[in-house]
């Protein structure tokens, strides 16, 4: 039982990366109708986002000590980080928590980098074929992985969680359930940071007045504008929450897996996947796909399930879109009209 | 009616003197004599070598420093830096003067960590470059298509990192040849040390890297430690860069088992060790055992990547910086000078076999590639830093000592982080080179060529 309930969380904790993507792919192609395949690139910035504050705070003044020499007989470094160096302590405890310091960063830079693509580029192909908008957005994904691959090189950069955050918590006692299920901290940071934005998005498009225009302009556009509101300047709006969710989806990842400038592509066919499981255009069908995609690949990993059907765990999440369009061609909460004309 | 002329005596004598000192002739007279018919003669000044490894992907950091390694190798053959291993590899016809006199000049290709992409960037080292040998790779399937290329094009390829039993067994090829040791090995030299410090009485539950050398190295760890009298709990396979390992690693922890084997290797085993570690499964006890986790196969930059997560557990290496042989220290000492920290494992293997290759070209006289071949077969030397080392001709296998190694408990410098725990001697690891994991057959010496 103890084994279930451990793979259910890790499902629930993959299942919050997927969704947190696959909602700000949705907010695109709900409001604007493009088919971003740059998405999954604005998750990889976020992620570098994380990394680049990690290295600006770990910055090091590096001096020489001859009088210790290395085995190869160059005088050994003494480094030390130049926040440690003018702050002390204090210093020492912002490198440890670079990692929400990075989440404050990734905001606005998330936001401006949404605003930059959607009026620099996007616009000019809302009215032109999905098939154009797929092959100019996934033309930038490249772009901007090879820039990140320039900028700071084709390996994976790890970046750690706090110290006191990097262990693990025994969330059977934290239940009250007479059982030892250890599960990783940061993993469940990373569960409640994903509920809250989640909810955040939510709750900015359905309890205000903004995101009731905005629902409304997914509903009918021309309406909407009809009344005199600039929908357009609200949609580039929600482009740039697109991209500010998407890119805190990726910061907050990295203590769990160190980003490399490839991570982008690792996730956008799964994200698709999602919002197609999900029904696209569906900002609910999106975070419901999202978590059950990850708890049945999850589970599609225990050895168990992988000795009956060999390889299952790369296959799980295919299959099931398969599945759905097959018996529900608009996804689990598809709307009516959307990608159907 | 025809005429039928009959050889004068004077003739008949002409002719047979002159078959006689032909076939009497010392094989030195003869030796150029195919220099022209083989891929890539290098014929100018210059001799040019192909280093393909991996600039990206899973195994990209040990690509870094196989390039770092490859670099110093050409600079010491060339007469450039203080020569580093030149000084102490016996026996050596290594002079500092390129390669029969030739400037050792280099080409570098991205395997990308895929036998697709290495097969095509060696491809277009050999066609377009003119490459007369290529090395590198940190990935079996990608070393398994690289010696297949070499053994179809006829250029000689020295495999980099390489561990799966296959590359020198059911895939050895007459044109590949491995200094690195592999899973067997590892298999026999950390068993024993594993029923020393864990017991005999342990559940072991593998997770393992989905493609030839996770395979390979299952089996062999799976193997050596039931022969020690281990259950195994589980095989899992997970995908090559997989990146996030919970999914696979949460069940361990309620499996019955009370070790935890990782036959990863590169970024994957970072991130499979952190999170193992993250898990918490170091801090557990099963079966009344503390819980333990083993690394079969260890390397230095790994160790960097895992951190402290590395602190305690066993594993095995094919060198390590802090030998003190003379060889390792004139090689640790040469390239810490230029690149400011120690080589890899990877870095040693591949500049290792670099001079290898160059001392058999020197020692054959020509670069023509069975020639280069025959002398590399069966050649022992020592000086290199694993001791006296034997490249066994019936399957292209380098015989050597194996490190057991363990992650340092406390260590003195960001590298310090493996302590060698025991030098297993190269008679321990030995084996016979049609045993059922390694049977295959190595092919011709001379083949049609492609270039």
């Amino acid at each position: 039982m103890d084994a279930l309930i451990a793979q259910f969380l890790n499902g629930l904790d993959k299942g919050a990366a997927y969704a947190l993507i696959a909602l700000g792919l949705t907010l695109t192609f709900g409001t604007l109708g493009v088919v971003n395949f740059a998405h999954g690139a604005l998750f990889m910035l976020g992620a570098f986002c994380a990394v680049l504050t990690a290295q600006v705070l770990s910055l090091e003044s590096v001096t020489l000590d001859p009088t210790k020499l290395t085995p190869w007989g160059t005088p050994t470094e003494i480094r030390t980080t130049y926040a440690e160096l003018y702050l002390g302590d204090f210093g020492a405890f912002i490198t440890d928590y670079s990692i929400f310091i990075a989440v404050l960063v990734t905001i606005p830079i998330m936001l401006a980098i949404g605003f930059a693509m959607e009026r620099g580029l996007i616009r000019y192909f809302y009215k032109r074929p999905h098939a154009e908008q797929i092959l100019v957005t996934f033309g930038l994904a490249i772009v901007l992985s090879e820039i990140i691959k320039a900028s700071f090189g084709a390996n994976p950069i790890p970046v750690s969680a706090p110290e006191a955050l990097r262990g693990s918590a025994d969330i059977g006692a934290f239940l009250g359930l007479d059982m030892f299920i250890n599960y990783p901290i940061w993993r469940l940071v990373y569960f409640l940071a994903a509920a809250i934005i989640i909810a955040a998005v939510f709750a900015f498009l359905n309890l205000t007045t903004y995101g009731m225009v905005v629902r409304a302009g997914m509903q009918d556009r021309d309406t909407v504008q009809l009344l005199g509101i600039n929908i357009n300047r609200r949609f580039t709006l929600v482009f740039g929450i697109a991209a500010a969710v998407a890119g805190l989806a990726g910061a907050l990842y990295t203590p769990i897996v160190p980003p490399h400038y490839n991570l982008g592509m690792e996730f956008l066919v799964l994200s698709f996947v999602v919002v197609v499981v999900g029904g696209m255009g569906s900002l609910s069908g999106a975070v419901a796909a999202g978590f059950l995609l990850g708890i049945v690949q999850s589970f599609a990993s225990l050895a168990e399930v992988k000795a009956i059907i060999p390889g299952i765990d790369q296959i799980i999440i295919y299959l099931i879109a398969v599945v759905v369009l097959l018996t529900r061609p608009r996804g689990l909460l598809g709307r009516k009209g959307v990608m159907e004309s | 009616m025809t005429d039928i002329k009959r050889p004068s005596r004077r003739g008949f004598l002409k002719t047979s003197a002159l078959v006689g000192t032909t076939l009497a002739a010392p094989t030195f007279f003869t030796r150029g004599a195919y220099a022209q018919d083989f891929c890539n003669n290098p014929t100018g000044s210059t001799v040019k070598l192909g280093f393909n490894v991996p600039q990206t992907g899973a195994y990209a950091e040990e690509g870094k420093d196989e390039l770092r390694a490859y670099q110093l190798a050409v600079k010491h053959l060339n007469g450039e830096g203080d020569g580093g291993m030149l000084n102490t590899m016996q026996p050596s016809m290594l002079k500092g003067n390129g390669i029969l006199g030739k400037k050792v000049e280099y080409v570098t290709g991205d395997t990308q960590t895929k036998a697709d992409a290495a097969r095509s960037s060696a491809r277009r080292m050999i066609e377009a470059e003119g490459v007369v040998m290529f090395s590198g790779g940190s990935s079996s399937s990608v070393a398994v298509a690289q010696q297949s290329l070499a053994q179809e094009v006829g250029v000689v390829f020295m495999c980099g990192l390489t561990h799966a039993n296959d590359t020198t067994g059911k895939d050895r090829r007459r044109y590949g040849f491995r200094h690195f040791f592999n899973a067997y090995m590892s298999g026999q030299a950390l068993g024993p040390v594993l029923a020393e410090f864990l017991g005999t009485d342990r559940r072991a539950y593998h997770l393992t890297a989905d493609y030839n050398w996770g395979w390979t190295q299952e089996e062999s760890i799976k193997d050596a430690t039931e022969a020690l009298g281990w259950e195994t709990a589980e095989l899992v396979k997970t995908p090559l860069g997989a990146g996030d390992f919970s999914q696979y690693i949460t069940p361990v922890a309620n499996s019955g088992a009370d070790v935890l084997i990782l036959n990863h290797y590169g970024n994957d085993m970072v991130n499979s060790l952190t999170q193992a570690v993250q898990f918490g499964l170091r801090d557990k006890s099963v079966n009344g055992k503390d819980f333990q986790v083993v690394v079969p196969l260890y390397s230095r930059l790994m160790a960097q990547g895992a951190g402290e997560n590395v602190k305690g557990i066993f594993g095995t290496t094919n060198w390590n910086w802090s030998l003190q042989d003379p060889g390792s220290q004139a090689f640790v000492k040469a390239f810490g000078q230029e690149y400011g920290f120690p080589p890899s494992q990877a870095a040693h293997t591949c500049y290792c076999n670099t001079l290898l290759y160059a001392n058999a070209v020197e020692m054959a006289g020509t670069f023509y590639p069975p020639e280069v071949i025959k002398m590399l077969e069966d050649f022992e030397f020592d000086g290199m830093g694993n001791g006296p080392t034997l490249y066994r001709g019936e399957d292209h296998q380098c015989f050597k000592d194996v490190l057991v190694v363990k992650g340092n408990e406390n260590p003195t410098s960001a590298f310090d982080l493996l302590e060698i725990h025991k030098i297993v001697p190269r008679a321990d690891v030995t084996y016979d080179s049609q045993i059922p994991q390694f049977a295959g057959e190595l092919g011709p010496y001379e083949v049609e060529g492609g270039c």
